[in-house]
């Protein structure tokens, strides 16, 4: 897959060559090269650590590189901030749209160039300016709307054109689908095909692989902060990718189908028995239980209860009706912590608004669990080590060291920490909301094999994933939800993903009937 | 040499160093000590002594900051504690016994306790921002000890309550000894256990914390209680030095002062993770610097604009972002200067 010299330089847009970037205790980047045409979608494909978010961070200008040379249309470059790489042609639309969402449709297209006329700002030109942009890609929108009033989807493509407002050449669109549906996913495609057809290379990155072959020309793949190789899409299959990616052979999942199939004993108390327990205008009045050993799934939409009802159960909301039973006894779940007392641990599926302690260690933020209940006593040092390395070995988080600080780990390694957070405090239950989302295949493997693992010991677990396949691989029985209250109750041997969703589809409406 | 530089204290105490130089160098007898009576005399033994007020509510804003909060009524504290103190000595008649100095100390420190303990309730409990709840005790704070003083300024004259902020013990000021015992048992509280960690994570995320099982509501009301009390403290140290209580005047802006100690010391205003070494490094700092003003002579018109002066200084020598900018400030005049002769390469 080499190319000349020659003819890299003839047609590249950029040319990244041995970047390294150090962290603290960790080599993010490791002589790395990425090079960008133009008038391509190339996809950046790696796995959760690899050092996808380092490069682009180091494209952007928001990193500075510890070696290697950044080359714009032939012109060397040293990016001293996010400032330097935008005047250098190079705009980012992230993950978490960063727009100013107090501010209406236009005033963010335009933001820091409204069109001026006598030192003020002409805002009816502006608007018109802004209102052109949008329609260059193909979105008609009231550029006096706020920006707030719109969906995810619409405000992404509003990114997407306040960067071509600035002539941007190379647009880097990180994880842009991960929160959109289908039909919307169809709409950004569009537009950067349009995007692409009018020369602007395009730098993708995405965990949906099917996407990358839909859309992506070309790809570079990296690997533990290594350079795999780059490679034109139509020389790869979806398993020859995911096998450049992991460098092994993902059979893995394959085997944890017969998880599903275990015989749950539930003869004795369950381990948690909620009845009628609902939040006015959160979730109606619902029955859920679970016992030792046994995995629940909860299968919905997003925004149908699922989350809502995992709060109720971890004492993260109130429930102000219903009872609960913890190991058959009434148990009064009035915060977080009274649930932990009751040995219900819940990770949240906002791993960086509710999860994570980014300014802690590792080490930290594992024990801060056992630590919480514990109060001042602190964990004797030799305790709190054995208990991390325990913890990192067991679940794999990469990389291996206490010390460093969680933000600097990839989002798969911050759910295993947070995995084993709550692991080290010992729980009956664990509830898990969307523990795989945003993560690589790998850490989505391990962590699915660590639940099945954990269940066949005796944990009860209840499993909210968007993704029905894994709800149906991991979970005995799955409780279906839809506008706020629970529909029913499948076992996962006799459905697959079909008959859930037409379930999910059908049932509730029979049921609101 | 640069794992020296990127320790968290090595900026804070580059500050310090280069301001006793800077009093040293215009003129040496600043780091003269001298031994009188077997006691030791001299700019830097003053600078120990007189920093211990600031140097107890330091450390108590310190632990209100790791929390996200802050505590404007410190100062206020200090006046309340030197009024009830020194209104129960001046009532008492006996200034000199032991036992009415202990209930005067006792109560006073007690007073600063309670209003910590009132600011906590607010902030914990009632959930108010901490900039408005301690708002209410700076303003009334002061009402409250002038109540107490029947609006006077009230004297004594009792040579062990003198003795806190003027005795000497070994050579050294006993007020050096409070800052020392305070520095130890705030450092041994947060460190040695996991109080230190759990602080840290509820001003990192609260929300996580609470998920996590983490008290936060008793760690928050703690640390303004700590505050509280330190602050108490400190006004016994305040009035013992003037041996008058002083509604008006006791810790005035101090408040201002402690912050900023906190900040020069590397714990960040947003609050998570703090340093109870910086915070002791930045009160050292704060007092030098006020040495130096008197020091130098600077004349008291403009020992606001000098103090602001040095204060902006300090806090860009501490700044990576600008350090980054000034160590590349070199390379791009030079960039700037070749290029802009030539304007069609400028605009490419």
């Amino acid at each position: 897959m080499s190319h000349s010299d020659a003819e890299t330089a003839s047609d590249a847009l950029v040319a990244m060559r041995g970047i390294t970037i150090q962290f603290p205790g960790v080599k993010a980047l490791d002589g790395v090269d990425l090079v960008l045409r133009a008038g391509e979608v190339h996809a950046l494909m790696g796995e959760n650590g690899a050092g996808k978010s380092t490069l682009i961070k180091a494209l952007t200008g928001e990193y500075a590189v510890d070696a290697g040379t950044i080359t714009v249309a032939g012109e060397p470059r040293v990016f001293h901030g996010t400032a330097d790489a935008q005047s250098a042609g190079i705009s980012t639309v992230y993950q978490e749209v960063n727009l100013c969402a107090n501010l209406s449709v236009g005033e963010n297209v335009m933001l820091g160039h409204e069109l001026r006329r006598g030192g003020r700002i002409d805002w009816r030109a502006t608007h018109r300016a802004a209102a052109e942009h949008l329609e260059n890609l193909g979105v008609e929108l009231d550029t006096r709307t706020s920006l707030s009033t719109h969906s995810i989807a619409v405000q992404q493509l509003v990114a997407i054109s306040r960067a071509m407002v600035t002539d941007a050449k190379v647009l880097v669109l990180d994880e842009p689908t991960s929160s959109l549906d289908r039909s919307e996913v169809e709409q950004l495609f569009s537009v950067m095909r349009d995007l692409r057809a009018r020369g602007v290379a395009i730098l993708f990155v995405t965990h949906f692989l099917d996407q990358v072959f839909e859309i992506a020309d070309r790809c570079t793949v990296l690997r533990n902060g290594r350079l795999v190789g780059e490679y034109p899409l139509p020389s790869l299959t979806p398993g020859s990718l995911v096998q450049l990616m992991l460098g092994r052979e993902l059979d893995d999942l394959e085997a944890l189908s017969s998880v599903a199939d275990r015989h749950v004993d539930r003869s004795g108390a369950p381990v948690v028995r909620a009845t009628g327990t609902g939040r006015k205008g959160v979730i109606e009045p619902t029955d859920i239980d679970v016992y030792p050993g046994e995995v629940v799934g909860i299968a919905g939409l997003l925004g149908s209860g699922r989350t809502e009802l995992a709060r109720l159960l971890a004492g993260a909301d109130h429930a102000d009706s219903g009872q609960i039973e913890v190991a058959g006894k009434a148990a009064r779940l009035a915060n977080p912590r009274s649930a932990i007392d009751h040995g219900i641990a819940y990770s949240s599926e906002d791993r960086r608004a509710e999860g994570i302690l980014g300014d802690l260690t590792v080490a930290e933020n594992i024990v801060l669990g056992i630590q919480a209940r514990r109060g001042w006593r602190k964990l004797r040092k030799a305790e709190q080590d054995a208990v991390v390395a325990e913890y990192i070995a067991a679940l794999g988080v990469r990389p291996a060291s206490p010390s460093t600080l969680i933000r600097n780990l990839s989002g798969g390694n911050q759910q295993k920490v947070l995995l084993a957070r709550w692991l080290a405090t010992a729980p009956a239950l664990l509830i898990l909301d969307e523990p795989t989302r945003g993560i690589d295949v790998g850490a989505k493997a391990d962590i699915q094999r660590k639940v099945a693992e954990l269940s066949a010991r005796g944990l009860a677990v209840v499993f909210i994933s968007s993704e029905l396949e894994e709800v149906l691989r991991l979970s005995q029985r799955i409780v279906v939800m839809r506008d706020r209250r629970k529909i029913g109750e499948l076992a996962s041997h006799d459905v697959d993903v079909d008959a859930v969703i037409d379930f999910i589809a059908h049932e509730g409406q029979e049921g609101a009937a | 040499m640069s794992a020296v530089m990127k320790h968290r204290l090595f900026w804070p105490l580059v500050v310090l160093l280069a301001l006793i130089l800077l009093n040293t160098v215009s003129r040496p007898s600043f780091v003269r000590i001298t031994v009188h009576d077997g006691r030791l005399y001299g700019s830097l033994i003053d600078i120990l002594r007189n920093s211990a007020p600031l140097m107890l509510v330091a450390l108590g804003m310190t632990l209100v900051i790791a929390t996200r909060g802050i505590d404007l009524s410190v100062g206020a504290i200090m006046a309340v504690s030197g009024a009830v103190a020194l209104t129960i000595i001046q009532d008492s008649g006996d200034p000199a016994n032991p036992a009415v100095l202990a209930v005067a100390i006792g109560t006073a420190v007690g007073a600063g306790l309670v209003c910590g303990l009132w600011n906590g309730f607010l902030i914990s409990v009632l959930g108010i921002q901490p900039i408005i709840a301690t708002l209410v005790l700076m303003l009334a704070g002061r009402g409250i000890a002038l109540l107490i003083t029947g609006g006077f300024i009230t004297t004594i004259n009792s040579d062990p309550y003198k003795f806190m902020a003027q005795g000497y013990v070994l050579g050294l000021p006993f007020a050096f000894y409070v800052s020392l015992v305070a520095i130890a048992i705030v450092a041994l509280i947060e460190r040695r256990t996991a109080l230190g960690m759990l602080t840290e994570a509820v001003g990192i995320n609260p929300e996580a914390s609470r998920l996590a099982g983490v008290r936060a509501r008793g760690i928050i009301w703690g640390a303004y209680a700590a505050s509280g009390l330190l602050a108490g403290f400190a006004g016994i140290l305040y009035s013992s030095n003037i041996m008058a209580a002083d509604a008006n005047a006791a810790g005035l802006y101090i408040e201002l002062d402690a912050i900023l100690a906190v900040v020069l010391g590397g714990t960040s205003l947003a609050g998570g993770t703090f340093s109870i070494a910086g915070t002791v490094v930045g009160a050292f700092t704060i007092q030098t610097l006020k040495s130096t003003i008197t020091f130098l002579g600077v004349p008291p018109a403009v020992t606001p604009v000098f103090m602001a002066a040095v204060v902006v200084v300090v806090v860009l020598v501490q700044s990576r972002r600008f350090r980054r900018f000034m160590g590349r400030l070199p390379a791009r005049l030079r960039t700037w200067t070749s290029r802009t002769p030539d304007g069609a390469e400028a605009a490419s």
